[in-house]
């Protein structure tokens, strides 16, 4: 794996029992101990993630506002000085670039969160389009990633700082925070459907955060968690993947995420005419849940049939940690995308039975 | 790790036990359940059914991955494990004794000999 790219906390999974894999051209560990029991940790304690190979953006200067208000399908103009967003980038036809997060840090000066696997891509499709008054920024490498997630988050969280965290609310941050010495950027947002912490810092002080957060952590029951414990819980709360639910050929209307696209801001943006027009008459295929009937587990790719009728594929599938039941998020044509619709999974040489169940699949008592 | 020396061993990570007459037990290796992670389904043939060497017999999902489980012999399955249906994760708790998943009369008891021992199986894990 000598090749692939690594984050500051990269000699840090083996003191933990790390299994790293190729992901996307990074070295990440895909779990510590199992991820059934990381999964089932974020779900009744807390997880602590290495997510430093996330991208990051500075986008700033006097027309950053309007900048973004044409590239991403979310209204920027409504997030106020310390709050979060989560949005979308699109095409002219509607498919995406990228989802994304977008920090306010000032009237002129924003912070865009995007996936690893997109940062050269978006950078340069960000880059192509920019006006006058604005300066793009690509800071990934200097920043590392931090998240915490979980019931016990704010608890273990807590004990690093002065900062009163319960008044922080759900798609707020707080920038220069004190850990206990370590300066970060402390935003309440996350990947996998419980409560808890995205934490950005200097790439010189994640390792610290890191060990201090375990260290904190423990009596809590705090554990190291994984891209397969990431996977699993952000499948289970129906947060979409890019390049599974979301790819160039995946409007984010088809996707379900329309709450992140505005289509009656005033502002144009890209892929405004296909989205309204979806958004008003429906788009032609629907991500929805399904859930085996026969034994069998869907997986990406696999193609969904109705009948001799090809309707559509599975994003993402597997076996719930949380419901133990085999569950798939299949992008359906929306004349087949109805509750209780019986549909057939291939999965390799077998057809097997599946229904239309709603998604997510679950979703914490708030 | 564990490699009991009583079995022989496939490139696949599958263990054999010989048994009485011409029939052997298989299962998956300590190994591979431990690169798996957590096994939630396991597929196998029916009773009946002709397995070949090296052909995929069955498949074992992880929460993250499919691999199929390819036969380390030839024969005619004569019995499954029927609790791996409902208890998949014995495969990681008992990969030798409990999670054993087929039985099978086998047609060339010459295919035996060319299957790994422990030694050669544990050289092998450690070069992966």
């Amino acid at each position: 794996m000598g090749d692939l790219k690594q984050t500051p906390l990269f000699n840090v999974y083996s003191e933990h029992g790390g299994k790293v894999i190729d992901f996307g051209g990074w070295a990440l560990p895909v779990q510590f101990s199992r991820i059934g029991e990381e999964h089932e940790a974020v779900r009744s304690k807390a997880g602590l993630f290495d997510v430093s190979h996330m991208g990051e953006f500075e986008v700033t200067g006097e027309q950053a506002e309007a900048f973004l208000q044409y590239m991403l399908t979310n209204d920027v103009t409504k997030l106020k000085v310390g709050g979060a967003q989560y949005t979308v980038m699109c095409y002219e036809n509607g498919g995406t670039v990228d989802d994304l997060l977008v920090y306010k840090q000032g009237d002129n000066h924003f912070l865009l969160v995007v996936n690893a696997s997109n940062i050269d891509k978006d950078f340069d499709w960000l880059q192509s389009h920019l006006t006058e008054g604005v300066t793009l920024r690509n800071i990934s490498d200097e920043t590392a990633q931090l998240a915490l997630q979980g019931p016990k988050a704010e608890v273990i969280l807590q004990k690093l700082t002065d900062l009163d965290l319960s008044t922080l609310s759900f798609f707020t941050f707080k920038e220069n925070v004190d850990l206990r010495g370590v300066k970060a950027l402390v935003s309440r947002t996350g990947y996998t459907g419980e409560d808890g912490f995205e934490l950005y810092c200097h790439r010189d002080d994640v390792v610290q955060l890191w060990n201090m957060l375990i260290e904190e952590g423990k009596e809590e029951g705090l554990l190291p968690c994984g891209l397969g414990a990431r996977d699993t819980l952000r499948f289970e709360a129906k947060l979409a993947l890019y390049g599974q639910e979301l790819t160039k050929d995946i409007t984010p209307i088809e996707a379900g995420i329309g709450f992140a696209v505005k289509t009656d801001k005033e502002a144009d943006f890209i892929g405004k005419d296909v989205l309204k027009q979806q958004k008003e008459e429906g788009a032609p295929r629907k991500l929805v849940g399904i859930e085996m009937i026969d034994k069998g587990i869907p997986r990406s790719h696999y193609q969904v049939y109705q009948g001799e009728a090809l309707i559509g594929e599975v994003t993402t599938g597997t076996q719930s940690p949380t419901l133990k039941k085999n569950l798939g998020l299949a992008l359906l044509n929306k004349e087949h995308a109805t509750l209780g619709t019986e549909v057939d999974v291939h999965i390799r040489q077998k057809v097997l039975k599946a229904v239309v169940v709603k998604a997510p699949f679950y979703k914490r008592n708030a | 790790m564990n490699f009991p020396k009583d079995l022989r061993y496939s490139e696949e990570h599958e263990w054999v036990k010989v048994e009485e007459g011409n029939t052997v037990r298989i299962g998956i290796t300590d190994f591979a359940q431990d690169e798996l992670g957590d096994i939630v389904f396991v597929e196998l043939p029916e009773v009946g059914d002709d397995i070949s060497a090296d052909e995929p017999f069955g498949s074992v999902e992880s929460v993250k991955t499919v691999s199929e489980l390819y036969a380390p012999i030839s024969g005619k399955v004569v019995a499954i494990n029927e609790d791996l249906d409902d208890s998949p994760e014995l495969v990681n708790e008992s990969a030798y004794e409990k999670a054993w998943m087929i039985v099978v009369e086998v047609s060339d008891t010459a295919e035996i000999d060319k299957l790994m021992t422990a030694e050669q199986y544990e050289e092998m894990t450690k070069e992966d």
